[in-house]
């Protein structure tokens, strides 16, 4: 059941995958990349880690796509006219046979291919991941953590100077 | 009974299908009622009958209109992106269903030795006798109506014409800067019940004989949340999005037939939706006096106040002006943004004595 339902799944993710990067008009892109988004999303479930997926599609599919949906609508791309493309095509599919190779290697031999560590599947289910995720992340990774507050605050600062012509 | 299908037993499946019709149903049927109820309520505040020909009382209205846009003709503009024209109604709608999902409207009830706890997405363990249900249910409805955003935005884009451009940028700069107040006071919620499951915060609120609710605890929270929803919602008086006067019709200008159906079907099930979860964070969800003891006094008391809220929010509609895009922006940021922040630092404080 729940292989099937993973191979359903990854169906659409691919499905949705190829036609961000054919669809003509930049908006269908955007559309399919949610879609996408939302597909990675269901992955976190189906490992047990609800919190991400939450996050998942709260912040890539809700908040930075729809700024990127907004930048494609306010600077209204059209659909672009079709170019020859075949050398763009060759160079691609070679690019992407390499970082699949790449990608198989790390995952299956590479250092995250058996994790180790206190974190078991049996401590995350008993203890609760959203509860494992915040006390990490203000006990042992406290200073990454405001470090990289400071620095959204910093980018928030810089674009309202850049918008406002007088301060 | 013994039947088990992929190590679940049979009762499960049906009890799953069971809730979510159940859901599904009381839904659509409130949606539909509640554009009856809105047109009967401020006419009558306003001194007039409302609807009165159709049915008794006018009460077949709504099945009338469902017929009569049914039955209109369906018109797509011309220079309109038509992919995202016909999808826009359907994205709008989808969120404001589902997120219904996660929100109990009832204790546990037992059916032929079968323990179901009423909400859509939980079950019990037989095992350990305790109700599973998806412990970021809140995270899960911010998302979703994170989502819900797409379809106006969409809406207004596709339909290629002024109005429904200036509609569509104006709706989602509204909800984007709600949502986050609306999330800052729920977090003073979860700082007192430390779960972000609903099920759980609702629990969390049955003492003191069922009224031990949030509100009492965090009633400025409760007020920031119910403002901030009824603005991510577009519902008057923070309207703008569609402010008639100004903007046609905004977003749904261009939108005929059942597609401008389903957008005003979206905007009442996402009224719905937010009165749910509000009662669900502050007004204790289905707990009330003997709830516990009498299960099925939940769905009574769940109902009750659901629909307490939904005519709060057609009070408003009947009391309220309409605000100006500037308030409304400054509202937003600038004092319930603040006003977030703060109670959770004093949440925070009150939290940090009691220990």
């Amino acid at each position: 059941m729940e292989t099937l339902f993973f191979l359903i799944i990854s169906l659409v993710a691919i499905v949705s995958a190829i036609l961000v990067v054919t669809c003509r008009n930049p908006i269908n892109s955007a559309l399919s990349l949610i879609l996408t988004f939302f597909c990675l999303a269901t992955y976190y479930v189906m490992l047990d880690a609800p919190f991400m997926a939450a996050v998942q599609v709260m912040v890539y599919a809700g908040a930075i796509m729809v700024l990127i949906v907004f930048t494609i609508m306010l600077l209204n791309i059209r659909v672009n006219a079709s170019k020859s493309q075949s050398h763009k095509i060759v160079l691609g599919t070679i690019i992407g046979f390499f970082t699949l190779i790449n990608t198989a290697v790390i995952v299956f031999k590479g250092r995250v291919a058996i994790p180790s560590g206190p974190l078991t599947g049996e401590i995350i289910k008993q203890q609760g991941h959203t509860e494992l995720i915040g006390r990490e992340m203000f006990t042992t990774f406290l200073l990454p953590f405001e470090i990289t507050s400071i620095l959204l605050l910093v980018a928030i600062i810089g674009a309202v100077i850049l918008a406002k012509k007088k301060i | 009974m013994d039947i088990v299908i992929l190590g679940l037993p049979m009762m499960y499946y049906i009890a799953m299908v069971a809730k979510v019709l159940v859901a599904f149903v009381f839904v659509l049927l409130t949606v539909a009622y509640s554009t009856y109820a809105e047109r009967k309520i401020i006419g009558h505040m306003q001194v007039r009958l409302g609807p009165m020909r159709t049915g008794w009382h006018g009460l077949l209205q709504p099945i009338a209109d469902g017929v009569k846009l049914f039955f209109k003709e369906e018109i797509v503009p011309a220079q309109a992106s038509t992919f995202a024209f016909l999808i826009a109604p359907i994205i709008a709608l989808v969120p404001a269903f589902i997120t219904f999902a996660v929100i109990p409207f009832g204790g546990v009830i037992e059916v032929a030795g079968y323990k179901i706890p009423l909400q859509v997405a939980s079950y019990v363990d037989v095992a350990s006798g305790k109700v599973y249900d998806i412990n970021v249910g809140v995270l899960y409805i911010l998302a979703m109506s994170s989502i819900g955003v797409y379809g106006i935005v969409l809406a207004g884009w596709a339909s290629n014409s002024k109005y429904s451009l200036l509609g569509g940028l104006r709706a989602s700069a509204q909800m984007i800067s709600y949502e986050l107040s609306a999330g800052l006071a729920i977090v003073s919620v979860f700082m007192l019940s430390g779960t972000l499951s609903m099920n759980e915060i609702v629990n969390l609120q049955s003492g003191v004989g069922g009224f031990d609710w949030y509100i009492f605890k965090q009633p400025l929270a409760f007020i920031m949340f119910f403002i901030c929803s009824i603005a991510e919602i577009n519902r008057t008086p923070f309207d703008l999005p569609e402010a008639e006067t100004e903007l046609v019709s905004g977003f749904c200008t261009e939108y005929s037939s059942m597609k401008y159906a389903m957008f005003f079907m979206a905007e009442y099930a996402n009224m719905i939706t937010v009165c749910a979860i509000t009662t669900t964070l502050f007004l204790g969800g289905w707990n009330g006096p003997m709830a516990t003891t009498i299960p099925l006094l939940g769905p009574v008391y769940f109902v009750a106040k659901v629909y307490f809220l939904i005519f709060f929010c057609m009070w408003l509609r009947a009391t309220v002006p309409r605000y100006r895009y500037d308030q409304l922006m400054h509202i937003g940021w600038k004092v319930f943004i603040p006003l977030g922040l703060l109670n959770i630092v004093a949440t925070g404080i009150w939290n940090f004595i009691l220990q």
